[in-house]
């Protein structure tokens, strides 16, 4: 049933797919971002108590979404890697965390910069906030940890560890509003049922998650193709690809 | 459209500073992991180029040195 993937535990031909892929999540990333953010910043009303600052939602929530997504994304790799012995998972783990590690820093500095004009302060350690701030550090471990090893094996079944340890840390950030009396304002739009967000201002916000979401799709194709590369500098195939001018890849 | 004109969208109602920080360094950021890539193919061309010349070079060198040994 699952053959159709074991190719891709072949990095030829996981470079391929990701070539393959790249435009797809570009073009769509950089139409829903540039749609999403002008209705966002210039169309949506503003709201009632926090004016026009609460439009660095559009960028804050899809930045902490990913950051979260894409952690996750990195223990499903790391687990499926260590089952099956699989090192192109490895290089998606190494592919992600940088990618990652920006969504968190986005999340992080677009919250300092909404809670200085409505909190009074850049930073508090507040659940929420501290919480995010581990999984910052979590991502820069595991790629601090990736780059310690000479041998990417074993450096892959480091950060594939690393990354599955780190997971506790999600229901911490996302049940933090809950478990404790803090600052950060409650969920807005994971309330399915019943979304305290008007919908000219969720309809935005949801283009821009979906575009934060496509972009870093992009990314870690691209990540991964690179990570692929520079592993594989001494196959024949990476050398003729390298060395060829038309590579299918600016 | 929210904003009654164009230097009330820049104002954002007294927060301009807050939120154009904020989208300017989102996607500055982002832009930036994209020319980090192109960066590394780039020197990653230059290191297989450079393997490869290198190559070249001893293989012709091997060349001269056995024609040598062949003519004396």
């Amino acid at each position: 049933m699952w053959k159709w993937l074991h190719p891709y535990a072949k990095t030829e031909e996981t470079y391929a797919l990701c070539g393959r892929l790249y435009p797809w999540f570009l073009w769509p990333a950089i139409a829903l971002l540039a749609v999403g953010t002008v209705w966002g910043l210039a169309f949506a009303p503003a709201d009632y108590q926090q004016g026009d600052s609460f439009r660095i939602i559009y960028i804050h929530v899809p930045g902490a979404m990913l950051s979260m997504g894409l952690y996750a994304g990195m223990a499903i790799l790391g687990f499926i890697g260590l089952v099956w012995q699989i090192r192109t998972c490895y290089m998606g783990i190494a592919a992600i965390a940088p990618v990652g590690a920006m969504m968190t820093f986005i999340a992080l500095f677009t919250g300092a910069v909404w809670g200085k004009p409505m909190w009074g302060t850049w930073w508090v350690w507040d659940a929420r906030l501290t919480s995010e701030l581990i999984l910052l550090f979590l991502y820069l471990g595991v790629i601090a940890l990736y780059g310690a090893f000479d041998d990417k094996i074993q450096a892959g079944k480091a950060v594939a560890v690393m990354s599955l340890v780190g997971v506790i840390n999600l229901p911490i950030i996302h049940y933090s509003v809950y478990w404790w009396n803090t600052l950060h304002q409650g969920a807005t739009i994971s309330k399915f049922d019943n979304p305290s967000i008007s919908s000219d201002m969720l309809w935005p916000l949801l283009l821009n998650i979906l575009g934060f979401g496509l972009v870093a799709g992009a990314l870690a194709c691209r990540r991964l193709q690179n990570e692929i590369l520079t592993r594989e500098m001494r196959r024949p195939w990476a050398q003729t690809l390298l060395l060829s001018n038309e590579t299918g890849a600016k | 459209m929210h904003f009654d004109s164009f230097a009330a969208f820049i104002d954002m109602g007294g927060y301009g500073f807050y939120v154009w920080t904020s989208f300017i360094v989102t996607f500055v950021g982002i832009y930036t992991l994209f020319i980090e890539q192109k960066w590394r193919k780039k020197q990653l061309k230059l290191a297989v180029v450079k393997e490869n010349d290198r190559i070249q070079r001893i293989k012709k060198a091997k060349e001269k040195a056995s024609q040598a040994n062949s003519d004396e």
